[in-house]
């Protein structure tokens, strides 16, 4: 694999955006969203918008579609033309009929944007109603070969299917076909894999590049991750704030990039390679998982009898100051594990030793007291704090729980604070009104103020932008050095855990396929999945951090 | 599937085991006599006594309770104390005027409020969202026998478009039915306008911010077909929910409407059974309310998957 490398200059122009402003409707006064937005996209070329959120990269998107939220937002000034016409000169019955004929988007979340109460045969073939005035034969015709054309398999069932019924990736395949079906001259999609897991992402990434090449599609690609950006780019338009700041082809921008934003982004990208190993520690582990495993059973007298082993057979030792990590798939059983740790469920077989002790099957007054000892990081910052609680109250809660008396535990929080690099006046505030890395700290300072042995980490970096990863990393690394915490570090980013993690244990299906040191697991290999898994990756070509290709 | 139905109706049976026991109870024990009632107020302590023993009120509660329930297993519902009729023919008699009312109200609700519900949700936040609201906020906080009697006042008695009062069924001709039954089912229709129209605004508010609406808009879906195919049908859960609700207390609920139109429904039959003491049509009423609501809600949540694939029994 390496970066693309096409001249399109003979291709004709399909879209061009020239000097795009669109502010806040009904609000003349505020600055606007996007401040001037211009590029061009040709026939059969790919053009990647990259930003962290708050850019402007799905605002763009969504001019380009006229379907901004009516009345949040508002296009001011600046012309889209799509293969010469300006459609921001169009009636909206006008646009209409160019959606899906002339230009198609697909979304992010694949299980939201297909409409669940109807069967995905009836939303491909919805496209045909409304656009061409073919007979029901031929349409269904038209409707399988597109199908066919996106590999979905056992066509004629899918068909008639409804969205539930499945995969995460087969609906984005379908989301994919109903784009296609009317072959537009433009393809928008936004961050259509960043909500799948690597391996079914290669897929679709590989299939959106098959079918542009058999039907000269222009896309625009929008996109937070580089190693997507790497995969499919044949330019890169690098937006902040609602401007562009830089915009080359994928050569120039990841080997030369002029902006100072731009370097920053592709030397936070974490590298595949991993981190130097740190010696091990001698001192016995806080935390020993035996034959640990969790079996979700159901049915009744009536009902049938289903099981689902959710993860069997998972064995570590965790020491003080390590980190281990959980590496897998979605419904690769590693959340399970987590929680069994955790004691958030009764694992149904197996030993959890925290210090010696079995806790595996402890009641919940017996778990109280060892709680302390037992963190967790959750996924999604602006959940996991409760929003009518003041930071104070939040970071407090545990250790008042534990009988510390308050003036102990609020010195502990401010001088928290100050690790986490947050102001002291923080404590009167309110969840909403720090951004999402922020958020994402203050949650483990939340978890560390019990003073624990061992923190479970679940994705805690996978909903933050990558400068704002960068950092919630180095913090739990500090934290580390500092009190010498033991991390469990679940996540589905190999990047990631080759940054963080000492030993990794690579889950698939409830089992652990692989485990030992993070370099030699991810270095060298050796079950058929880790491979798989480490192939998929995207971009892992190329060293972003060093602006070359990365040389195995 | 039918396991699921299975299960859900034989749990109806302790549900009016329950209902039986304490309607029985509750009437027992409460102040009041139907002897009394029958035998007026000039009547000797025996003639009173001998009323009783021949209604069988003095037997222990257990063997009343006990002779009761055996009718009822037997399809006999006994005989009214007051009229000496069976119960069963003084319901039957009444039961049609009633649920052909409650049937025209519904309707009539569903086919206004549903609309109203979708387009002030469409245009949410415009003037026609506050007229729907304002409607149906006084919809809900006006009484029903004040609606019942400014329709009577503007439309029989000032226009003189319909007859006042009365009732004739379906069999004697769609008109005369039309005609008596229209002002009734609309005042009955009015809260329930209310009701149901809030609900579908809400319902469709929330499915109006689904990414699969966005995805029909990025199809070229027109908004007419948005709204009443794409987004109705995911928003048909709580509006079926609050339909069923709504049904199964007009049932009960259609006292005061009959009392202002004077049709002889269930509601008049209750009220008059109840100022009688009248126990035997009393409790025949309740436990056949109770059977009703009960099949109305299995039916309701049966429902639930016709209109979301994602909800199976």
């Amino acid at each position: 694999m390496k970066l693309r490398d096409n001249d399109f200059s003979a291709a004709p122009t399909v879209l061009e955006i020239r000097d795009l402003v669109v502010g806040i409707a009904g609000r003349a006064g505020l600055p606007p969203v996007l401040k001037g937005v211009s590029f061009d996209i040709r026939r059969g070329e790919t053009v990647c918008l990259v930003g962290e959120s708050g850019s402007g990269k799905s605002v763009t998107s969504l001019s380009t579609m006229g379907l901004l939220p009516k009345d949040a937002l508002a296009v001011i000034s600046g012309q889209i033309r799509l293969n010469g016409q300006d459609l921001l000169a169009l009636s909206p019955g006008q646009m209409k009929q160019r959606r899906a004929k002339d230009l198609a988007m697909i979304f992010q979340e694949p299980m939201t944007a297909l409409n669940p109460v109807m069967k995905v045969g009836a939303q491909i073939t919805e496209v045909l109603d409304l656009h061409t005035s073919l007979g029901a034969a031929e349409k269904r015709a038209r409707v399988i070969d597109i199908m066919k054309q996106v590999h979905l398999p056992d066509v004629e069932r899918i068909f008639e299917s409804y969205p539930h019924q499945l995969s995460g990736g087969q609906r984005q395949r379908i989301m994919i076909a109903m784009a296609l079906i009317l072959e537009p001259s433009l393809l928008i999609a936004d961050e259509p894999t960043t909500a799948l897991d690597v391996t079914t992402q290669k897929q679709i990434l590989s299939l959106i590049a098959e079918l542009q090449a058999r039907h000269g599609t222009a896309v625009l690609f929008i996109t937070h991750d580089m190693g997507v950006v790497a995969e499919i780019a044949d330019r890169v338009c690098v937006m902040r704030h609602g401007e562009i700041l830089e915009t080359g082809t994928i050569r120039q921008v990841l080997e030369q990039p002029r902006h100072d934003y731009a370097q920053a982004l592709l030397s936070a990208v974490p590298s595949l390679v991993p981190r130097v190993s740190r010696p091990d520690a001698v001192a016995a582990p806080v935390l020993v998982a035996k034959g640990l495993g969790k079996t979700y059973r159901s049915g009744s007298l009536l009902g049938r009898k289903s099981e689902v082993r959710a993860s069997y057979d998972v064995g570590f030792d965790l020491k003080p100051g390590r980190t281990l990590g959980i590496v897998g798939e979605s419904g690769s059983g590693k959340t399970t594990v987590a929680r069994s740790i955790m004691r958030l469920i009764e694992p149904t077989e197996g030993q959890i030793l925290l210090d010696g002790d079995d806790i595996a099957h402890l009641s919940s007054s017996q778990m109280k007291p060892r709680r302390r000892k037992l963190q967790v990081v959750f996924q999604d910052p602006y959940r996991s704090l409760n929003p009518r609680w003041t930071i104070a109250q939040s970071l407090t809660e545990g250790p008042l729980n534990y009988g510390v008396p308050y003036a102990e535990a609020i010195a502990e929080a401010k001088r928290l604070l100050g690790v986490i690099s947050l102001p002291e006046d923080a404590l009167r505030r309110y969840p909403h009104q720090f951004s999402g890395g922020q958020r994402q700290r203050i949650a483990i300072a939340r978890a560390v103020m019990l003073r624990p042995d061992v923190l479970v980490a679940d994705e805690a970096v996978s909903a933050l932008d990558v400068s704002v990863q960068a950092q919630v990393l180095d913090l739990l690394d500090e934290l580390q050095r500092q009190t010498g915490i033991a991390i469990v570090f679940i996540t589905h980013d190999l990047r990631v855990a080759a940054q963080i993690c000492d030993d990794v244990l690579v889950m698939q299906r409830g089992a652990v396929v692989e485990q030992g040191p993070a370099g030699r697991v991810l270095h060298d290999p050796q079950h058929e999945y880790t491979r798989a898994l480490i192939a998929a990756a995207p971009g892992r070509f190329w060293d972003f951090a060093a602006r070359k290709p990365l040389v195995a | 599937m039918f396991i699921y139905l299975l299960k859900r109706v034989l749990s109806v049976l302790p549900v009016l085991f329950l209902v039986s026991v304490f309607v029985f109870l509750m009437l027992r024990l409460t102040p009041g006599d139907p002897a009394a009632i029958i035998a007026g107020d000039n009547a000797t302590p025996e003639t009173l006594a001998a009323i009783r023993d021949a209604m069988g009120l003095n037997e222990p509660l257990l063997t009343q309770y006990a002779s009761w329930i055996t009718g009822i297993l037997g399809g006999d519902f006994g005989n009214s104390l007051i009229s000496g009729v069976p119960v069963l023919d003084l319901v039957a008699q009444r039961v049609g005027p009633s649920i052909s009312l409650a049937l025209m109200t519904i309707i009539i609700a569903i086919f206004v409020a549903i609309p109203m519900g979708v387009i002030a949700a469409w245009r949410h936040r415009s003037w026609i969202d506050y007229l729907v609201m304002s409607f149906s906020v006084l919809g809900f906080s006006v009484p029903v026998f004040l609606v019942g009697y400014v329709l009577l006042l503007i439309f029989s008695v000032q226009l003189g478009w319909l007859p006042p009062q009365g009732f004739k069924p379906i069999a004697d001709g769609l008109g005369p039915f039309l005609e008596r039954a229209i002002l009734p089912a609309l005042t009955l229709a009015s809260i329930y306008i209310a009701l149901i129209a809030r609900m579908t605004r809400a319902a469709m508010l929330d499915v109006l911010n689904e990414d699969y609406i966005r995805t029909a808009r990025a199809k070229g879906v027109g908004e007419q077909r948005l709204l009443f195919v794409h987004a109705l049908k995911n928003a048909a859960v709580p509006i079926v929910t609050i339909v069923g609700a709504g049904f199964a207390l007009l049932i009960s609920g259609v006292v005061v409407t009959e009392t202002i139109f004077n049709i002889p429904g269930i509601g008049r039959l209750t009220v008059d059974a109840v100022l009688a003491r009248d126990y035997p049509v009393i409790q025949a009423l309740i436990l056949l309310t109770a059977t009703l609501y009960v099949l109305i809600n299995l039916a309701i949540d049966m429902s639930y998957s016709l209109f979301d694939p994602r909800i199976r029994y």
